[in-house]
């Protein structure tokens, strides 16, 4: 599951370094009369690794949707990278527990069209190709089948190669577990933390924060846990390292 | 170049997803040649008169077809949540737009391509004016009507009932296009009148409200 990483990106987006990957400041949104998050504060440093827990219906999706710049806060701040999340496009990758692909095409023809979509000015912003990303999922990028006909698991497989061929800095995964069986769980955590490896052109260090049910699978790659209930975030604990 | 690029990416993807589908080409053209068949049983006309209503038919029956086809665009966008996916991309919004709103205006004009001639043998046709002209009439019309229907299509995405929404929004933004686009084909096809002020309106039109789309697409594609 290691991916051989070909950079070939010409420039590299400025950030700044000092500031935090995450910064949420008492950020709420609230739909209609429901609040499904309230009043969050949250800081997460560059090159961490969160794992964020809850119930179903607890806030988890709505908070990445927030930090993906997806929707934006009713009240409250949210920065990444010390600027707004609209402006950190390129940098920034999602996956839903939705496939986020075209079900008529296939696995490669989806990644090669978002591979391009990636492009900006003489960088191709794609850090390995589509082909490399499947390889490293474990999918055969020579398959012709539209993703359509896939398995709920291979979607979510060829949704992580698209993620992961965007060469994101902060990547946020909603339930990538979920529809996975126990080894391609365990393959996709050790890819993940391959991934966190993996050197970000101009300098930083790559963040990732995940929504999951299964805590025990994403305990050995996350150094904090969120725990969300109903709408507010009630702890977050690091991990204790040895010295 | 760039810009181009995204552009041609988005048209690509749609014509290869319709090409693999062939729900909106399929969907326009039936519905398009049944107003044809059922229009000309219905009134039976004469040669002269089916040059005064023939403009009329032409583009109400395209109008109509069309919002199949844009309808059918942005649904493929919803499902799975691609949109999302896209818009966290750095390609500009616009690009998208403009992508979409070609491939768009390739499938209306292929279902022209197929109605045309129809047209003609059903309702016994030959233009008295410049019949050259309705090579500009024809790709200026199909545009007013595309470039509208794509951006107010992506409007009503959100909508519970989007496709109620799409001809009630699109209809009455599309009546001066409208009236250019019959006033120009019934000139061209009677030769009474110069279709010349029709098609200069047309283009206008076709200008300030592709301006607005590509200003505005990015507002529409983040609202919430």
């Amino acid at each position: 599951m290691e991916m051989q990483q070909t950079s070939c990106k010409a420039a590299a987006p400025l950030h700044s370094t000092t500031a935090p990957a995450i910064s949420l400041a008492g950020v709420s949104k609230i739909y209609g009369g429901f609040a499904a998050v309230k009043n969050a504060t949250l800081t997460l440093a560059t090159g961490s690794c969160t794992m964020i827990l809850g119930e179903n219906g607890a806030g988890k999706s709505t908070l990445l949707r927030l930090l993906a710049g997806l929707i934006t806060p009713t009240r409250g701040t949210v920065s990444l990278f010390g600027g707004q999340p609209g402006e950190q496009r390129g940098r920034v990758a999602y996956m839903s527990h939705a496939p986020m692909l075209y079900d008529e095409l296939s696995a490669m023809e989806n990644l090669k069209y978002f591979a391009s979509l990636q492009r900006t000015g003489d960088s191709c912003g794609c850090v390995a190709s589509p082909e490399m990303a499947l390889r490293a999922v474990g999918l055969d990028p020579h398959l012709t089948r539209p993703v359509g006909q896939y398995s709920q698991g291979m979607r979510q497989r060829t949704s992580l190669a698209r993620v992961l061929q965007s060469d994101p800095e902060l990547l946020l995964l909603d339930e990538p577990f979920s529809n996975l069986d126990v080894s391609s769980a365990s393959q996709m955590v050790e890819l993940l933390a391959d991934f966190r490896t993996w050197p970000v052109t101009g300098g930083g260090r790559r963040t990732i924060v995940l929504t999951t049910h299964l805590a025990q699978l994403a305990e050995p790659l996350a150094d904090s846990t969120v725990t969300v209930r109903q709408g507010t975030i009630v702890a977050h604990t690091l991990r204790e390292t040895a010295a | 170049m760039n810009y181009l690029h995204h552009v041609l990416t988005h048209l690509r993807k749609d014509l290869r997803l319709e090409w693999r589908s062939r729900d909106a080409i399929n969907g326009m053209l039936f519905f398009s040649l049944l107003v044809v068949v059922i229009f000309s049983m219905a009134f039976d006309p004469t040669a002269a008169a089916s040059r005064q209503i023939a403009g009329g038919i032409l583009w109400v029956a395209l109008l109509f077809a069309s919002i199949t086809a844009l309808n059918q665009g942005w649904a493929r966008e919803v499902r799975n949540h691609v949109l999302d996916a896209q818009r966290l991309t750095p390609a500009p919004a616009s690009a998208l737009f403009l992508g979409k709103a070609l491939a768009n205006l390739i499938f209306v004009s292929a279902v022209e391509l197929v109605l045309a001639p129809l047209f003609v043998i059903f309702y016994n046709l030959h233009a008295l004016g410049e019949g050259w002209m309705m090579f500009l009439v024809l790709p200026l019309g199909t545009w007013a009507l595309v470039c509208n229907g794509t951006f107010f299509a992506a409007l009503g995405l959100r909508t519970r009932n989007r496709e109620l929404m799409l001809p009630l929004v699109l209809f009455p933004i599309s009546l001066p296009a409208l009236l250019a686009m019959i006033q120009a084909t019934t000139a061209i096809l009677t030769g009474e009148s110069d279709p010349e002020l029709w098609v200069k309106m047309l283009f206008g039109y076709n200008v300030v409200f592709t301006t607005v789309c590509l200003l505005l697409f990015d507002i529409v594609l983040n609202a919430e």
